[in-house]
């Protein structure tokens, strides 16, 4: 008798923080499994940086002037924080994607009807985009060693940038989570998750030395949140050119702080939003 | 003390369509609610409504003694939910979908699994246990769907639509394990189109139309309400339907409130309201014998709930009909 009843009633736990990890560990464990059932999503989300690395590297490497220098090295060095930092962004799409496609197939209406921590569902996605983040930033790390990109500052100052770059992600893939909740089908959730970023990414300091933007740009450059992460990237791995001149702007003086502010602010604010959007979904 | 399922003037409206338009349901604790009614009726507004994924414009919902709208997540550990569309992962396997719903209904990794294993026996999902959803057919999909909102066996369960797209094998089955749930003294409201399974499932039966309870009784209440027998006669000649027709008029209730007696011609077949059982049809046979009327069939037929459900909602639908064309004439 005891067996039936154990069962029958659910009791609320006690801790609310320890339930929502925990919920959130059990979402992003299932996210987790099915990235490793479709590693297509993973191997096609590499394409477009490696293609950026490799085009930028030996199409306009020799071409783009940074700092005092226009050597194909220097840019090349240049160059890598920009394509990491764009890259980690594209998590937008995915989990945008992920959460339109499990509103779509009935599985939010599922979750929302469990005794679950409500942030859970969109805390284990983005959770989950992080890993795939990291993963691939490996392997685009890897790639970028192979074409010739080196790192001059110590072993901490290195891993201090990809955290930064990790942490910019993860806030954008909270961006992308309310998207998800926002549009009808995956589809929009992925072309509504990648518009935007274009525009944001090339009007930043990712590609070429915003110093020699117009100055009604290169004020937006340096006050992009994008920026301050690639500054700050470019600094922990002793790339920045030679001859370049540091911005005089907050963000682009201390790079470090202005991307985790920028993250850390991104990721209160979206996440609010989320969380409201995903309690009211109909 | 209200049912373990209580609704007063639920309403909810999307843009303009009015989906609910002051619903009122009442379950008793331990009883079977089969919500019936035609596409677009409301009825998966109200189910969704009642476990908390809808925020109805007005109303007051109570389930398992709980507000709906001030206790929802209270609400949520009472409950279990199949919706309309098999809200399954594809990329799990069945039981990664049983075991992942298991945690988050709070219990235990080990706990979780071990539920999952007895719930795949139960659906006839073993064999297929450790293979993605994706390859599922879709009656499978229907029963992992079903299987989760049982992993806790909650006290109130909601099933929409539960055996669309089930064979009828595992419709039978099913249904085996709603009683031994309701046995148990689960309450459960089901919303149905096939009149059979409202019939043989539910205590109680609510007809919806347009957002509202037009009807609810149990089945033999509602049955009784669209009338009693008629015996249905198939003459062997065309050219004796007249005279048929005519002959089952004496025997007929018409006037009654009871319809009329009706022919249809291509098939030969009357039909009339009576009562009296099989002594009057006995009778009306020795008649037809006596006037050398032939006849290839003869029946006396109860009402069922295809019946019902047709009278009562189509005759809504003409009603609302004659309305506008009143307003248009004016
Ligand atoms: N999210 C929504 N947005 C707009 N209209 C909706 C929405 N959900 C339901 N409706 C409308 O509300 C009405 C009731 O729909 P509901 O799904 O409750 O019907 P139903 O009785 O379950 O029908 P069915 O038998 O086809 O499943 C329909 O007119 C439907 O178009
Ligand atoms: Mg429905």
């Amino acid at each position: 008798m005891s067996a039936v009843t154990d069962t029958v009633r659910v009791t609320a736990p006690g801790n609310p923080v320890g339930r929502s990890i925990r919920d959130s560990l059990v979402v992003a464990r299932r996210n987790l499994i099915r990235m490793a059932r479709i590693p297509e999503m993973l191997i096609f989300g590499l394409f477009q940086p490696i293609m950026f690395v490799v085009l930028f590297t030996y199409v306009f490497g020799g071409s783009i002037q940074v700092g005092s220098s226009s050597s194909t090295q220097a840019y090349r060095e240049f160059l890598m924080a920009g394509i990491f930092a764009q890259t980690v962004t594209f998590a937008t799409a995915g989990a945008g994607a992920g959460i339109a496609d499990d509103m779509h197939k009935g599985l939010i209406d599922r979750f929302r009807s469990l005794p679950m921590s409500r942030g859970a569902v969109l805390t284990g996605r983005t959770m989950a985009d992080l890993v795939q983040t990291a993963l691939t930033l490996v392997v685009l790390a890897v790639v970028a060693v192979l074409v010739g990109w080196r790192t001059h500052e110590n072993f901490g100052k290195v891993l201090v940038g990809f955290g930064l770059l990790l942490l910019l992600g993860y806030a954008f893939s909270w961006i992308g989570a309310l998207i998800g909740l926002s549009v009808r089908t995956p589809e929009a959730a992925t072309s509504g998750g990648l518009i935007w970023l274009f525009p944001l990414t090339f009007i930043s300091n990712a590609f070429v030395d915003a110093n020699q933007m117009p100055s009604f740009l290169r004020h937006i450059a340096e006050w992009n949140p994008f920026s301050a992460t690639v500054q700050a990237c470019r600094e922990m791995f002793g790339n920045l050119p030679p001859g370049f001149q540091t911005p005089d702007a907050w963000p682009m003086q201390h790079p470090v702080w202005a991307s985790l502010i920028w993250s850390v602010l991104i990721i209160a604010f979206f996440r609010t939003l989320a969380v409201r959007k995903y309690r009211s979904a109909a | 003390m209200p049912g373990a399922i209580y609704a007063e003037g639920l309403v909810k409206t999307f843009g303009n369509v009015r989906a609910l338009d002051g619903v009122d349901l009442e379950v008793p604790e331990g009883t079977v609610l089969g919500l019936l009614g035609p596409n677009g009726a409301g009825k998966t507004t109200t189910v969704r409504c009642l476990t908390t994924l809808l925020r109805p414009d007005s109303g007051k919902a109570v389930v398992a003694g709980l507000d709906v709208l001030k206790q929802p997540d209270a609400v949520r550990r009472s409950i279990g939910l199949s919706g309309q569309f098999a809200a399954v992962d594809e990329y799990l396997t069945g039981r990664e979908n049983l075991q992942m719903v298991g945690q988050l209904y709070q219990m235990k990794a080990k706990a979780a699994k071990a539920r999952a294993d007895e719930l795949l026996e139960q659906f006839n999902l073993a064999d297929a246990a450790d293979r993605t959803a994706k390859t599922y057919s879709g009656g499978m999909r229907r029963r992992l769907d079903l299987a989760a909102a049982l992993v806790v066996s909650p006290p109130v369960m909601f099933m929409d639509e539960p055996t669309t797209g089930l064979d009828p094998r595992n419709r039978q089955q099913l249904w085996e394990v709603i009683k031994q749930l309701v046995s148990g003294g689960t309450t459960l409201l089901l919303t149905t189109q096939y009149l059979e399974e409202a019939d043989h499932l539910a205590h109680d039966i609510a007809v919806v139309d347009h957002g509202k309870v037009i009807a609810q009784g149990t089945s033999d209440q509602l049955k009784a309400r669209t009338g009693g027998e008629r015996v249905e006669v198939v003459v062997h000649e065309r050219e004796h339907i007249q005279s048929a027709s005519a002959l089952l008029d004496k025997y007929s209730l018409r006037g009654a409130g009871q319809g009329d007696t009706t022919v249809e011609d291509h098939m030969r077949k009357i039909t009339t309201p009576v009562s009296g059982g099989a002594k009057l049809l006995a009778e009306i046979i020795r008649d037809l014998d006596t006037n050398g009327i032939e006849i290839d069939d003869i029946g006396l037929r109860r009402p069922t709930l295809d019946d019902v459900f047709l009278s009562l909602t189509g005759h809504v639908a003409e009603a609302k009909d004659d309305e506008d064309t009143k307003e248009t004439a004016k």
